[in-house]
């Protein structure tokens, strides 16, 4: 399965699938899981990230989750933490990457009076452009995202896709969905994924209008799921 | 009315009354001891007791300075501290972040065994092991000692602040800390900048709970420290080496003395008592006061 650059790829599939389980195992957080057996490479510019230092994997290749998960901490330092984690400490360099990312997830005219306030005193569908900005601080060339609007309401969910097609312009997207519709508006490539294995991957329009398989058709209308 | 209507009704009101006598028995006992200590105020001035420096209740010219017990219970707590919360949170995070669960099942009921130890059985321990280990080391430490004390003292209230700790570190969400790893975070850094701030709360709330055991604490301290009421400086290594005692210690010794119990002797028992139950009470009062702002910095 080829990931393309800047466009923005969608799993689907049913719940336990193993969509989320793929999409971890493309930053190495796989691993994290106790007794975790991991088979197999992926391969990023070339070379297998499991050959890799997992920390440089993780700084190029950033995630956003299905809640969101911001750390107790003010905005600002939410931002920082990836870069002071890759050895960035100068204040004015840390300033104007909070700066940069915040306006890339287009959350800075929101919070740039209150970037010392605690971010989990922002909305939800807020605390979720925090985490993007959080992923984009480390300055990545991939962002996979687990279901990242499955917590919020219909109105922070369309400003979050939009931003997500935003992004495709400079970063690669990698997005886990199990709303097809979601899929549907603004994936360019879409998987789908059944009991573990992918079924079908191709672009998008390909998928909706005419899957190759019965099954991914038949998941489409809603007959399975 | 209905039986069953009148049942759940005497239920309701004997499960009241339950309530009722533990917090009436709890008020009861302040009660006693603000009037026993308001007779022996009228005899002893404040000024005398709460500046005085020097504690002799019993042998002539009597004193009754309470700043020597005060600085014997603060030597101890410290002491213990230095122990406790180390340890206790090392602990923790270890039971918390790094145990397997088989580690975890055997470790964790292991560690709460000590809070379940009568602590005459620490007093003893340290009288009888530990005093003379660090005879070894340093020889001219006395029989009675705040060292010893402190350490048996700081080893009982691992468990609290292991325990409490352990429950604030487990209960930070798993999604903080991949969010951690995902940026590149290893676990040092993802336990020490997102874990233990994010628990900081609780862990603050067993430092201080662990501590106010250790300025309660009682037996322990009247077997191991000896009682040579002493204004001490916890700064003062040789200190260290000396018998002291305890406000508590001094409670169990005018306790056990034979004066009768009119006499100022015997009330001063709850003058200490109120005293010691001030400082609990401060600092509880410190305790939700640094837990709230905490939350204001990381919540």
């Amino acid at each position: 399965m080829e990931i393309y650059e800047r466009k923005v790829t969608a799993i689907i599939g049913p719940s336990g699938c193993g969509k989320s389980t793929l999409l971890r195992s493309l930053n190495r957080l796989v691993e994290l899981v106790e007794n975790v057996r991991v088979e197999g490479e992926v391969l990023f510019n070339g070379k297998n990230i499991y050959d890799s230092d997992p920390v440089e994997i993780r700084r190029r290749i950033g995630m956003v989750f299905q809640h969101p998960n911001p750390f107790p901490k003010s905005i600002f330092e939410n931002v920082a933490y990836g870069p002071r984690v890759h050895g960035i400490k100068e204040r004015r360099k840390l300033e104007r990457i909070v700066e940069d990312s915040l306006k890339k997830a287009a959350l800075w005219d929101e919070v740039n009076d209150r970037l010392n306030d605690l971010a989990l005193g922002l909305s939800g569908g807020q605390q979720q452009r925090l985490c993007i900005a959080r992923a984009i601080a480390t300055n990545p060339e991939v962002i996979l995202f687990d279901e990242p609007t499955s917590a919020l309401d219909p109105i922070a969910s369309s400003k979050i896709e939009d931003l997500i097609v935003d992004l495709k312009k400079k970063y690669t997207v990698v997005i886990v969905t199990h709303n097809i519709q979601q899929a549907g508006r603004i994936g360019d490539y879409v998987a789908f994924f059944w009991m573990g294995e992918l079924v079908e991957y191709d672009k998008a329009e390909k998928i909706f209008e005419k899957p190759e398989k019965e099954l991914t058709e038949r998941y489409l209308t809603g007959r399975i799921g | 009315m209905k039986v069953r209507d009148l049942k759940e009704r005497l239920i309701k009101y004997l499960l009241f009354f339950s309530a009722l006598l533990t917090v009436a028995v709890t008020f009861g006992i302040i009660l006693t001891l603000i009037f026993d200590s308001i007779e022996f105020f009228s005899k002893v001035s404040f000024l005398e007791f709460f500046m005085g420096t020097r504690w002799s209740p019993t042998i002539k010219p009597v004193s009754f300075g309470v700043l020597p017990l005060v600085a014997g219970t603060l030597m101890v707590t410290f002491g213990s501290a230095m122990i406790a919360i180390p340890c206790g949170l090392l602990a923790a995070i270890y039971l918390s972040e790094y145990a397997s669960e088989g580690v975890r099942a055997i470790l964790k009921p292991a560690l709460e065994v000590l809070a379940g130890i009568p602590t005459v059985v620490y007093g003893f321990f340290a009288f009888v092991y530990i005093t003379p280990l660090l005879q070894k080391i340093f020889p001219d430490i006395s029989a009675y000692n705040a060292l010893a004390a402190s350490i048996v003292v700081g080893i009982m209230i691992i468990p609290i602040v292991s325990s409490i700790s352990e429950d604030a570190l487990r209960a930070v969400p798993k999604t903080l800390r991949e969010a951690g790893y995902a940026l590149g975070a290893n676990k040092v850094k993802v336990i020490w900048s997102i874990v233990v701030p994010s628990g900081l709360s609780g862990i603050v709330a067993s430092f201080i709970l662990g501590i106010s055991r250790a300025i309660g604490e009682t037996m322990a301290v009247t077997i191991a420290a000896g009682r040579l009421p002493r204004l001490v400086n916890p700064l003062n290594p040789a200190d260290w080496f000396e018998p002291i005692e305890t406000m508590t210690a001094a409670m169990v010794e005018i306790g056990m003395s034979d004066v009768s119990g009119q006499s100022i002797e015997y009330k001063s028992l709850f003058a200490i008592g109120l005293t010691l139950f001030a400082m609990t009470l401060i600092l509880n009062m410190v305790s939700y006061y640094v837990k709230m702002r905490f939350r204001e910095v990381y919540r």
